[in-house]
């Protein structure tokens, strides 16, 4: 067991019990602060496996943009600030799912690569990784980076505003800010349906 | 398919580190020196910094600024210090007490670990890492984590909206600032920061033999990085995330005594960070003036170090201007100028910055 060894069961049995904790805080925050502890925890496990290009995708993407839009999220909408608990009740549950999934996949992935070894533990070059990507694998690359894009463009067209342009109907904000003094005109505007805010001021 | 990428991947340079002046010695005696560079790169460069800022500012605005602490006011930021260790550690009754306490390492260790790879002058730097300029990225990108829990465990309004104006700002400015990385790494065909500045001291302005920083055919870059720098660290006009006149102090309200010292300690480190990125990316590094080159030597790494550091605070002062020169802006034009702007323009210098890479070859 080399010093190597060492540092992958310490960082691994870290990433193992914030996992754990993930899905059995009470506290809905703490749960999003440990899915964060989690992931660099992998990030922690490929830079042990030397494979630094990986673990730093890893860090910038999961830990420094998806952990953050989980917390954002949370915060935005109904997080309980300080130290009071939002349980979903629904640890039980989530421990028993997630405890399946880890048997299922770690047991595909030792019947996948369980008797495939590697002797020589030493990442490929980032020059390599940019040729393999952009020669070999460029189609499957460019298909799944559309597929980003489609989601990205069905999450503006979901979250926007059914009357046009989001950023037209300002006419509601400026009253209320009090830039126009026809007060009355705000209820009716926010009771018709269709929104036709630019009325409210004629 | 092996066979097909083979001759290719023989042509790219294989990556060798630069050799470091501190790997002298044992392992110990190198790993000690590393240590030592990290720590005065972290704690003494920002108070001169800082110092900076305070004088800097108080001339601006036609006041002299600290003048008792030491000469010319030079030790009020170590006064500062051994004020806040000794201040009461205040936790306010409703907060989550671990995330509150845990909050304000996040940032500084973030912080202190980017400066691993930042280069002062030949051979005068901790690591020279293939990934370096990627490695500064992604570990500063991990700072807003802390913000938003100091926002969301103080219990307090104030401090939660404050957390989240910054994960908002902090998300939509790394993206310019990413992309525009990315076009100076094209240019230079590495992202190692050692190889980046020796990169420019070999680079020419298209092909006539003149010598030049990557500022002057990337200017566009240059603009938006520093811009989007200002914002990550959320300085004036970018500093809504602190809005005193709107969030009383936003997510660091409740920090008082040390915990409010090590904020102010990543934001000065932070900007000294930032300026480093800046001067190694655009403005040569340890180069004195485009095509001359350092002596060798003792005395070129000595004036490596100065020149690096002169860069650094030159930029350190831009900072401060704009902070005293300008007004807060909004949160939504702040959105707005990274989505409509920024984002586009950086995508717009990528694509300038790639085909010019193959036309000149």
């Amino acid at each position: 067991m080399t010093g190597l060894d060492l540092i992958f069961a310490v960082v691994g049995l870290i990433t193992a019990a914030a996992a754990i904790k993930t899905v059995t805080s009470t506290n809905l925050v703490h749960a999003a602060l440990f899915l964060a502890v989690t992931l660099a925890g992998i990030a922690g496990v490929f830079l042990v496996l030397s494979a630094d290009f990986l673990a730093l995708v890893q860090l910038v993407v999961y830990v420094g943009a998806v952990a953050v839009l989980f917390l954002f999220g949370l915060m935005l909408t109904r997080a309980p600030i300080g130290r009071e608990a939002l349980d979903s009740d629904h640890r039980g549950l989530a421990l028993g799912v997630s405890g399946a999934l880890f048997v299922l996949l770690s047991g595909l992935i030792i019947a996948a690569f369980g008797d495939v070894r590697v002797d020589t533990v030493g990442g490929p070059r980032t020059a390599d990784i940019g040729l393999a990507l952009f020669r070999d694998w460029v189609l499957p690359f460019e298909v799944l980076s559309m597929l980003l894009l489609a989601a990205l463009v069905g999450a503006i067209v979901l979250s926007r505003r059914e009357d046009g342009e989001s950023g037209e109907v300002e006419d509601v904000t400026r009253i209320l800010l009090a830039d126009d003094p026809d007060l009355d005109g705000v209820d009716d505007a926010d009771a018709s349906a269709d929104g036709a805010a630019g009325e409210v001021r004629a | 398919m092996t066979t097909v990428i083979a001759p290719v991947a023989t042509l790219l340079p294989v990556f060798a580190p630069a050799e470091s002046l501190l790997d002298t010695g044992g392992t110990v005696v190198s790993l000690l020196l590393k240590i030592a560079f990290i720590t005065v790169m972290f704690l003494v460069v920002p108070l001169v910094g800082g110092y900076l800022e305070h004088k800097g500012m108080a001339r601006l605005q036609n006041r002299r600024g600290p003048v008792e602490a030491g000469p010319a006011g030079s030790l009020q930021l170590v006064a500062d210090g051994i004020k806040f260790i000794q201040k009461e550690d205040i936790i306010p009754g409703a907060a989550d007490r671990k995330v509150f306490a845990m909050a304000p390492a996040i940032g500084l260790v973030a912080t202190l670990l980017s400066f691993a790879v930042i280069p002062l002058a030949p051979g005068l730097f901790a690591l020279d890492l293939e990934l370096g300029l990627f490695y500064v990225l992604a570990i500063s990108s991990v700072g807003v984590l802390g913000i938003m829990m100091a926002g969301w465990a103080s219990a307090n309004k104030f401090s939660l909206i404050g957390g989240l104006r910054a994960a908002a700002q902090l998300i939509a400015y790394e993206l310019p600032l990413i992309l525009v990385a990315v076009a100076v790494a094209l240019q230079a065909g590495t992202l190692s920061l050692v190889g980046i500045v020796e990169a420019q001291q070999s680079s020419e302005l298209f092909g006539t033999g003149i010598s030049m920083w990557y500022v002057f055919p990337q200017a566009l870059g240059f603009g938006i990085f520093f811009l989007a720098a200002l914002a990550e660290l959320s300085r004036p006009p970018f500093d809504m995330p602190i809005g005193d006149s709107e969030l009383v102090f936003g997510y660091i309200t409740e920090y008082s005594g040390i915990k409010f010292a090590m904020f102010l300690l990543t934001e000065y480190a932070g900007m000294i960070l930032m300026s480093g990125l800046t001067v190694v990316l655009f403005l040569g590094g340890w180069q004195p003036l485009p095509g001359l080159d350092l002596p060798d030597g003792a005395l070129g790494v000595l004036l490596g170090a100065g020149v690096t550091l002169g860069k650094i605070m030159l930029l350190v002062f831009v900072m401060i201007w704009v902070r005293v020169a300008y007004p807060r802006l909004r949160e939504d034009q702040l959105q707005r100028i990274s989505w409509t702007v920024l984002v586009p323009l950086s995508l717009v210098n990528l694509a300038v910055v790639a085909v010019g890479k193959v036309v000149a070859g």
